[in-house]
């Protein structure tokens, strides 16, 4: 779609604005509606976009697949991490009032950090899905199909 | 009559929720049963969330002027939910998509006959 | 620390563990890593059955004290729940190297995340105290299965796959209608604060129905006839290591969830009451020990055989929880764990022999008895304690039960029992003759004995079978504590 001058100067425009809007869902999550979920999927979104109208080696020249998938993980880590962190200093999991010392700025403390993980792990998951997808297809019109299959049907050796 | 207008949230719950499992009955087809599933579990996400509305009641944040509050919970159940949902959809497309490479095929009365021995069974 | 702050990492750390997992190059270090987490955790359940034995514990998260926050609540059928998972997952480990590299040749990291993740759910499912924490992780579980049980090598897992995908979301759906009715009518997930405002409520329709879309759901995720045709393809077609642990944990884990909601939430006398649960109950046991034991005779897939001898197993279980006595859930608890060590042993069996010959169906296992000696000793043990003999594992959770249905006046039942029991003599037997009664045939090429490192935990399985059925003080101590915990409702 490389030579539609219309979509590409939009997609120039919007895709920012998309990127911007995630950000401004992310860091207002945490005492008005939004969060990391559906920052991520906005961030998620933008980029495929991007691949919708520049092609997805474009797109993973921007973010590389192995970050992608890495990326999934880490943010469940980052979740996981903010917890344990509650234990570590004395309180239960998820517990975010002993992260700083005035209970209101603790809890947002820990929200921001927990949604951060929430929203990298969403956005990757998106970019995840939309690549898996869109791979399979390439992969399936060059004919080369990776799959193995022990077929046991014969009773009888052959 | 006022008492079905009332619940009017409940009949809609009842008609998608209808359509959505007759549409994961009836048809062979993996794509349709997908949506079928999708339109199912959405079902169940309005009736959660109609459940949290307040009559009268406003958005769920802290301000000055506003005693009343819709119920926030079930709003926040239901992106659990949704997100569920979403990696149920997305776990069952990756495999109508390996099914369609590795079968050539994803009707159900298709796969059957590669499968005698499930066929069989179900 | 005490035991209940320590608790929540029995969850927790598969938890964490699986995205690290995920991350991990390679067949060797994702393996490793699992075993380090599950045996962690499983220390940690034994730590809290221990304590739990005496008095529930509690643990709520991020401090939010119940009902408003999310916490853990264990009592001993909790915890005795969750050492059997995390002891079944810890004893396939050792065995799941050799197995695994076979059914997944290339990276092994997201395969042992799955792993891990399913283990986690499993576990959350058993510990947690809220209703709708039991929706997500039972759904974290699934979702974990279904990408398990795709990893096999046979085109057809992926169908298997599918179809327990639909039917297994359908029945969480239908647990969270049924939460969500509860929901509406109490304004409580916690399951002690559900218990406490429950009855208040009881006599409307919507708790009617709450219960039925809840027993209907966990009915389909346990499998129980007639809602088990997910369940032959999906441990048929899955990897070896995957039959053998979704096997011997997953159906248990529904079991426990159904026996806590009729238990703890509903409390007895309301679930038996509103809808007339111990028939019906009694009666689809009744069809699955049959109908699963004489479709298990007809296999010939020898993994299906066991699919449908697990489908008849789950029919004891659920005859012990018809039978509303403290006895019949001992049993029903009691079965639970000593069936997940029967058929984890022979699952392995099963994969050590899909490992060497490349096949399990029966007519290919002819004369393989006399190649594979060890194996199919293993297998024939673990059969022994299938069919009920002493001194085994499943001969103590069989003879329970027959008491249990004695004690509480159906003598009839232990009929039924003898007759599935008959049946599974035929089953097992069947796979065992063509292994070493008949001739190996002549152009068949050459299988040798397994290696050491599938032969060692699978006859270490088989030791638990024996073992369980001779020591046992820790079985039968921990299921009457949890019966007595489960009848005690919310209270104890």
């Amino acid at each position: 779609m490389s030579d539609h001058a219309i979509l590409r100067v939009v997609a120039r425009l919007v895709i920012p604005l998309f990127m911007l809007f995630g950000l401004y869902v992310q860091f207002h999550g945490e005492y008005s509606p939004g969060g990391g979920f559906q920052a991520g999927v906005l961030f998620g979104a933008a980029w495929i976009l991007f691949v919708l109208i520049y092609g997805l080696d474009t797109g993973l020249r921007v973010i590389p697949e192995a970050l992608i998938y890495n990326l999934a993980c880490l943010g469940v880590l980052l979740y996981c991490l903010i917890g344990v962190l509650g234990v570590a200093l004395g309180g239960h999991f998820l517990n975010f009032d002993v992260l700083w010392t005035t209970p209101k700025a603790a809890q947002q403390a820990g929200i921001i950090l927990v949604e951060l993980g929430v929203g990298v792990t969403v956005a990757a998951v998106v970019m995840l899905f939309f690549t898996c997808f869109v791979r399979r297809r390439a992969l399936n019109k060059t004919g080369a199909d990776t799959d193995q299959w022990r077929e046991d049907n014969h009773d009888h050796d052959s | 009559m006022t008492t079905i207008l009332s619940l009017f949230n409940y009949w809609a719950v009842i008609a998608l929720m209808m359509v959505g499992y007759y549409c994961l009955i009836a048809h062979g087809n993996m794509i349709k049963k997908i949506m079928g599933l999708g339109i199912f579990q959405t079902s169940v996400f309005i009736m959660f969330i109609s459940a949290g509305k307040v009559l009268g009641g406003s958005t769920p944040i802290l301000r000055e002027g506003v005693t009343e509050y819709s119920n926030p919970l079930p709003h926040v159940l239901i992106l659990t939910a949704i997100v569920v949902g979403i990696a149920t959809t997305a776990v069952a497309l990756a495999l109508a998509v390996r099914i369609q490479e590795a079968f050539g095929t994803i009707e159900d009365d298709q796969l059957s006959e590669a499968d005698p021995e499930d066929a069989a069974g179900q | 620390m005490t035991i209940a702050e320590i608790m929540p990492f029995s969850v927790l750390l598969p938890l964490i563990g699986a995205p690290v997992c995920a991350m991990l190059p390679g067949r060797r270090l994702p393996w490793l890593l699992c075993l380090i987490v599950v045996p962690g955790s499983l220390v940690i359940a034994g730590m809290t059955l221990d304590a739990a034995l005496d008095a529930p514990l509690q643990y709520a998260f991020g401090n939010w004290p119940p009902p408003i926050g999310i916490a853990y609540r264990v009592d001993a059928a909790n915890a005795f729940v969750a050492v059997l998972l995390a002891g079944i997952a810890t004893a396939l480990l050792p065995w799941a190297r050799r197995s695994v590299n076979d059914d997944v040749p290339d990276r092994q990291g997201p395969f042992y995340a799955l792993f891990l993740l399913a283990l986690a759910g499993l576990m959350g499912i058993t510990m947690t105290g809220d209703v709708f924490n039991v929706f997500v992780f039972l759904e974290i579980s699934s979702l974990a299965s279904y990408g398990l049980i795709a990893y096999g090598r046979d085109r057809r897992a992926l169908l298997a796959a599918f179809r327990y995908l639909i039917m297994g979301t359908v029945g969480a759906t239908f647990l969270l209608i049924g939460i969500g009715f509860l929901y509406i009518m109490t304004g409580t997930l916690n399951m002690v604060d559900l218990a406490e405002r429950l009855p208040a409520v009881a006599d409307t329709r919507t708790i009617d129905v709450a219960l039925a879309f809840i027993i209907v759901g966990l009915a389909l995720k346990l499998a129980l006839v007639p809602l088990h045709l997910w369940l032959p393809a999906a441990y048929t077609y899955a990897p070896s290591f995957v039959s053998a642990f979704l096997a011997a944990t997953a159906t248990k884990v529904a079991l426990y969830v159904m026996l806590r909601f009729i238990y703890t939430v509903f409390q007895p006398d309301l679930a038996f009451v509103i809808l007339p649960l111990a028939p019906i109950l009694l009666a689809l046991a009744l069809a699955a020990m049959l109908s699963g034991s004489w479709k298990a005779l007809f296999q010939e897939d020898a993994k299906r055989v066991l699919a449908y001898s697990s489908i008849a197993q789950i029919g004891y279980m659920v005859l012990g929880v018809g039978l509303v006595t403290a006895a019949g859930l001992t049993a029903s608890l009691l079965h639970m764990f000593n069936h997940g060590l029967i058929k984890a042993a022979l699952f392995m069996g099963l994969g050590t022999v899909a490992y060497q010959a490349g096949s399990v169906r029966i007519s290919r296992m002819r004369g393989l008895g006399r190649e594979m000696p060890w194996t199919f000793t293993a297998l024939a043990l673990a059969g022994l304690s299938l069919v009920g003999l002493p001194p085994t594992a499943g001969f103590i959770s069989k003879w329970y039960l027959i008491n249990a249905a004695l004690d509480a006046g159906q003598p009839w039942l232990v009929a039924a029992v003898l007759i599935a029991s008959l049946m599974a003599v035929v089953y097992v037997g069947r796979v065992l003759e063509a292994a070493f009664m008949q001739p190996r045939p002549t152009d068949a090429k050459a299988v040798h004995e397994a290696p050491l490192a599938l032969l060692l935990p699978l006859w270490l399985m088989v030791g638990a079978n024996f073992y369980f059925g001779l020591d046992t003080r820790l079985t039968v101590g921990a299921a009457e504590a949890g019966a007595r915990a489960l009848m005690a409702g919310s209270g104890g």
